[in-house]
């Protein structure tokens, strides 16, 4: 198709949906609508993961960005009643001023990422690494110590926010 | 399956992605959009370490991105926690608002 | 006893943090026993420690207590050497020191400052038992250090008078002095000889060049000259005096300034090695002692004739060891402690009894008020003036003897002071205990013996000072020089005598000869003509107006030293302290206090601002790794 392979096609309109409502959440004025914009893009990048065969990871991105941590972000923005009137709004000149910081960072990044050496991705024969058995022999055994630490990590910051979500603290 | 793509691309996408996140950090007030915007400024790092993990054949990178979504979740759970107080006792989460520090 | 040698200087260190910590909140009593008992323990163990040492073949006994400092190739163990010097000095330290303290619990009774007194006190006896116990120069050093400080904080013990103050000052700047000589001497040797120990360097020092021995030696005397008060650097110890009488007695006479004494003969290969140093030593000796003496002639004030016949028997003792006559020098260390001591104890007992009145012009007529201190000065001032068979005589002739056979000259200059010494202490005598009470009609009827804690110490310094003799009996008398024969494992070179029997009889019998006229001149003088001394300064004839005023040595530093530091002190005051310096530090606050004015509007507690910043600021960074490359 247009001399492109599917492949070709499919990292294109990922990657032009991801883009497109990354710019959507920004410029949403209704937070929900963000959230959901948010989650569309979240879907597009476990998309690429499928494409670059990383498929646990593309479920587990899934289920966790989309499946709950979105959840948890809708619900707080319920549970605040925010919506487009209350919505604060920066002022024009600072909206302006943050579009041109960032295209001047966006501009200085490609700047500095031009003249690269353009190296393919290839699929490897049989490549195995992004399924589960291979990734839990590495997560087990290389990395069994930062597993372990994430896990108390994420004790902490259980812990720790129903600490924080009590009403008074006694 | 992905043959073909060069890294360049992965790494001009996760580019542009970053960068709408530090715009949305920039132009928005509300703390949970600046916070939506962290995460997917987060998301687009993930993107560049899976890319690199396939170009190397290497799972360390994919690993890495495990590690970072459990950071990631820590964080959106204290964060929102922290935030739902501010709500509580300040009746709004405009960051213009809660320039406290200041004093 | 000897291997518990480290009890000597434990005791004074523990009665010093008794008497520091809770000195307050216990009674002078319990106070002032706890000080005097701990010296009388180190006493107690020195006695042992020293009967031991005369029964034991070996006579050097390093005790080590600790490794003290241990980096690379320095290394310096804390180590205590005791061998017949340091026994010798222990037991004047802690004996001298014992009854002094139970002196002082006479004589501060009255002070509100008394534990601190005897804080102070038990810590200088206890440095001063380092300085002499020490395996090691750095020991020394430490303990020599010490004892200045304790000088210092007793010199200016009644803080509230300014003028005691600054003799305190001086004191220790002008021990300064002599430090800064002291610690480059030790560095000197420590380059030399790669060790500081005693017991290792001594045997090597005949394979060193002889410049080098020279120049160790010179500059551990300029320390022995601060410390003993010899000129240039002597101006101190008169003024010294300001403090508490027994601190006079037992620092500033028995034995801190006989520190400088203890370091030449510790030292005494290097001497011995030097001619030039020795020689230095020897006139300088000589010079201070003449000097000391003369301007003792005219002094009033009760302790500053003490002093000055202090710094002038010092000036003896060097002589001494500029001749080589070590032992006879330690010899005149030993009976000087003895009767300086008595004669200052015996000054604050008139003191106390004048109710602290020092003028010798205020005083006479004593003699029949208080007896005891009469007859124990009377017995100390025949001791110093030479009169046989009391110890000062047979020390003194010793000295003079070896300087005899070494120059006709310094033997002379000698024999004039030791007359001037026998006329000044008799005129100080007659003055104050012969003649009509001068003083107010109240100071009369206050007049009073003083209690038995401060009589007790003088009748037993005054025994001591009759018979201390026996220590050094002459040779040619054929009766043993007991200090002689102690000594000698001390004395690495030897030095023996080679004056003829005839000679020394000679001499021994001009000494008694002229000492006695002298004080036969004396009591012509003040006892029979009543002559008393000027009311004024000026009813004095002008070469007694020089005397009087110390040949205006103090003015004269004060002209070649102060006044120009005093004016480029100024001149950097006012130029570089008030506008430089301070422009700058005034500059630096002020710039400081407006840029912060500024900046702090970048402050507004705006977050976006913040972030919109630090991504300008990534950008700047990103673009300039670019530019650098």
């Amino acid at each position: 198709m247009l001399g492109y392979t599917i492949t070709q096609w499919l990292f294109g309109v990922l990657s032009f949906l991801a883009i497109m409502f990354a710019l959507m959440v920004v410029f949403s004025r209704n937070p929900v609508n963000s959230v959901l914009y948010l989650v569309m893009t979240f879907f597009c990048i476990a998309g690429h993961y499928l494409l670059m065969n990383a498929q646990f990871l593309a479920i587990v991105h899934i289920v966790v960005y989309a499946g709950a941590i979105m959840v948890l972000f809708l619900f707080v923005i319920m549970l605040m009643n925010l919506n487009e009137d209350t919505e604060p709004q920066r002022t024009q000149i600072t909206k302006i001023i943050a579009g041109v910081a960032g295209g001047l960072l966006l501009f200085v990044l490609v700047g500095s990422l031009k003249g690269t050496e353009q190296l393919q991705l290839q699929s490897y024969g049989a490549s195995q690494i992004g399924l589960v058995k291979n990734l839990g022999k590495v997560l087990f055994s290389e990395f069994l110590f930062p597993f372990e630490i994430a896990s108390i990590l994420l004790l902490a910051a259980l812990v720790g926010s129903i600490m924080i979500g009590k009403k008074d603290i006694k | 399956m992905i043959n073909g793509i060069s890294i360049n691309y992965y790494l001009l996408l996760s580019t542009v992605l970053f960068i709408i996140g530090a715009v949305g950090v920039m132009a928005r007030r509300n703390s949970i959009i600046i916070f939506m915007c962290i995460e997917l400024m987060l998301n687009a790092v993930n993107l560049l370490l899976v890319s690199f993990s396939t170009l190397h054949n290497d799972a360390s990178g994919q690993v890495f991105v495990f590690f970072i979504m459990a950071v990631a979740a820590a964080e959106v759970a204290v964060g929102l926690a922290i935030l739902s107080m501010i709500y509580r006792n300040v009746k709004s989460i405009d960051t213009d608002l809660l320039s406290n520090l200041k004093k | 006893m000897i291997k518990l040698i480290a009890l000597v200087p434990l005791f004074p260190l523990l009665g010093f943090l008794m008497n520091g910590f809770f000195g307050k909140k216990i009674s002078k009593g319990l106070s002032g026993s706890i000080a005097s008992l701990a010296i009388l323990a180190s006493f107690i163990v020195s006695v042992l420690a020293f009967i031991e040492l005369q029964g034991s073949t070996q006579k050097e006994n390093i005790i080590n207590i600790f490794s003290w400092i241990n980096s690379g190739t320095l290394q310096i163990p804390f180590e205590f050497l005791y061998d017949p010097l340091s026994s010798l000095f222990l037991l004047i330290i802690t004996g001298i020191g014992f009854l002094i303290h139970v002196y002082s619990t006479g004589y501060m009774h009255d002070d509100e400052g008394f534990s601190r007194f005897f804080t102070y006190l038990n810590l200088f006896v206890f440095f001063m038992l380092l300085l002499v116990l020490g395996n090691n120069y750095l020991i020394t050093f430490v303990g020599w250090e010490g004892v200045g400080l304790c000088s210092y904080l007793l010199i200016g013990f009644w803080f509230k008078n300014t003028a005691y103050n600054n003799a305190a000052k001086k004191a220790f700047i002008m021990n300064r002095i002599g430090d800064l000589g002291f610690l480059l001497g030790i560095i000197l040797i420590y380059i030399t000889f790669g060790s500081i120990s005693y017991t290792e360097i001594f045997d090597k020092a005949g394979s060193v060049s002889p410049a080098t021995i020279t120049a160790i030696a010179l500059l551990l005397f300029v320390g022995a000259m601060g410390k003993s008060a010899q000129l240039p650097l002597y101006t101190w110890l008169p003024d010294a005096m300001a403090g508490p009488t027994p601190v006079s007695a037992l620092i500033h006479a028995a034995t801190m300034v006989t520190a400088g004494v203890f370091i030449v003969v510790r030292s005494n290969v290097f001497y011995s090695l030097s001619e030039v140093a020795s020689h230095t030593v020897a006139v300088v000796g000589v010079l201070t002692a003449l000097f000391a003496a003369t301007i003792g002639l005219l002094q009033n004030d009760i302790k500053k004739i003490l002093a000055y016949s202090t710094v002038s028997q010092l000036g003896l003792m060097f002589l001494g060891l500029g001749v080589g006559a070590y032992s006879s020098a330690v010899f005149h260390v030993t009976t000087h402690a003895f009767f300086k001591a008595l004669l200052f104890l015996g000054a604050g007992s008139v003191i106390h009894a004048m109710g602290g009145e020092q003028d010798i012009r205020k005083m006479g007529g004593l003699s029949g008020k208080i007896k005891i201190t009469f007859i124990t000065m009377l017995l100390g001032t025949i001791a110093i003036s030479g009169i046989p068979p009391f110890s000062g005589f047979f020390s003194k002739d010793e000295i003079l003897a070896h300087t005899y056979e070494h120059s006709k000259i310094l033997w002379l200059l000698g024999m004039i002071t030791s007359m001037l010494t026998a006329f000044y202490m008799f005129r100080m005598l007659f003055i104050v205990f012969f003649g009509k009470f001068r003083g107010t009609h109240a100071q009369e009827h206050h007049l009073h013996e003083s209690p038995t804690s401060m009589t007790f110490p003088l009748i037993v310094l005054a025994t001591l000072s009759v018979i201390g003799g026996v220590l050094g009996l002459p040779q040619f008398w054929g009766l043993p020089n007991w200090m002689h024969h102690n000594l000698d494992e001390v004395i690495k070179i030897k030095n023996p005598s080679i004056l003829s029997h005839e000679t020394e009889w000679k001499l021994m019998g001009l000494a008694v000869a002229s000492a006695a006229s002298v004080i036969y001149f004396a009591y012509t003088l003040f006892m029979k003509h009543k002559v008393l001394p000027a009311e004024k300064e000026s009813q004095l004839k002008p070469w007694q107006k020089v005397i009087y005023n110390k040949y205006y040595v103090d003015e004269f530093f004060d002209i070649i030293i102060r006044k120009p530091l005093d004016a480029i002190s100024t001149v950097f005051y006012k130029f570089l302290d008030l506008q430089i310096i301070d422009g700058i530090v005034n500059g630096v606050g002020t710039a400081v206090k407006s840029i912060g004015s500024i900046v702090r509007l970048a402050q507004q507690g705006n977050i976006g601002f913040y972030i919109i910043s630090m991504v300008m600021g990534i950008v700047f960074i990103v673009l300039l790794t670019f530019l650098v490359k």
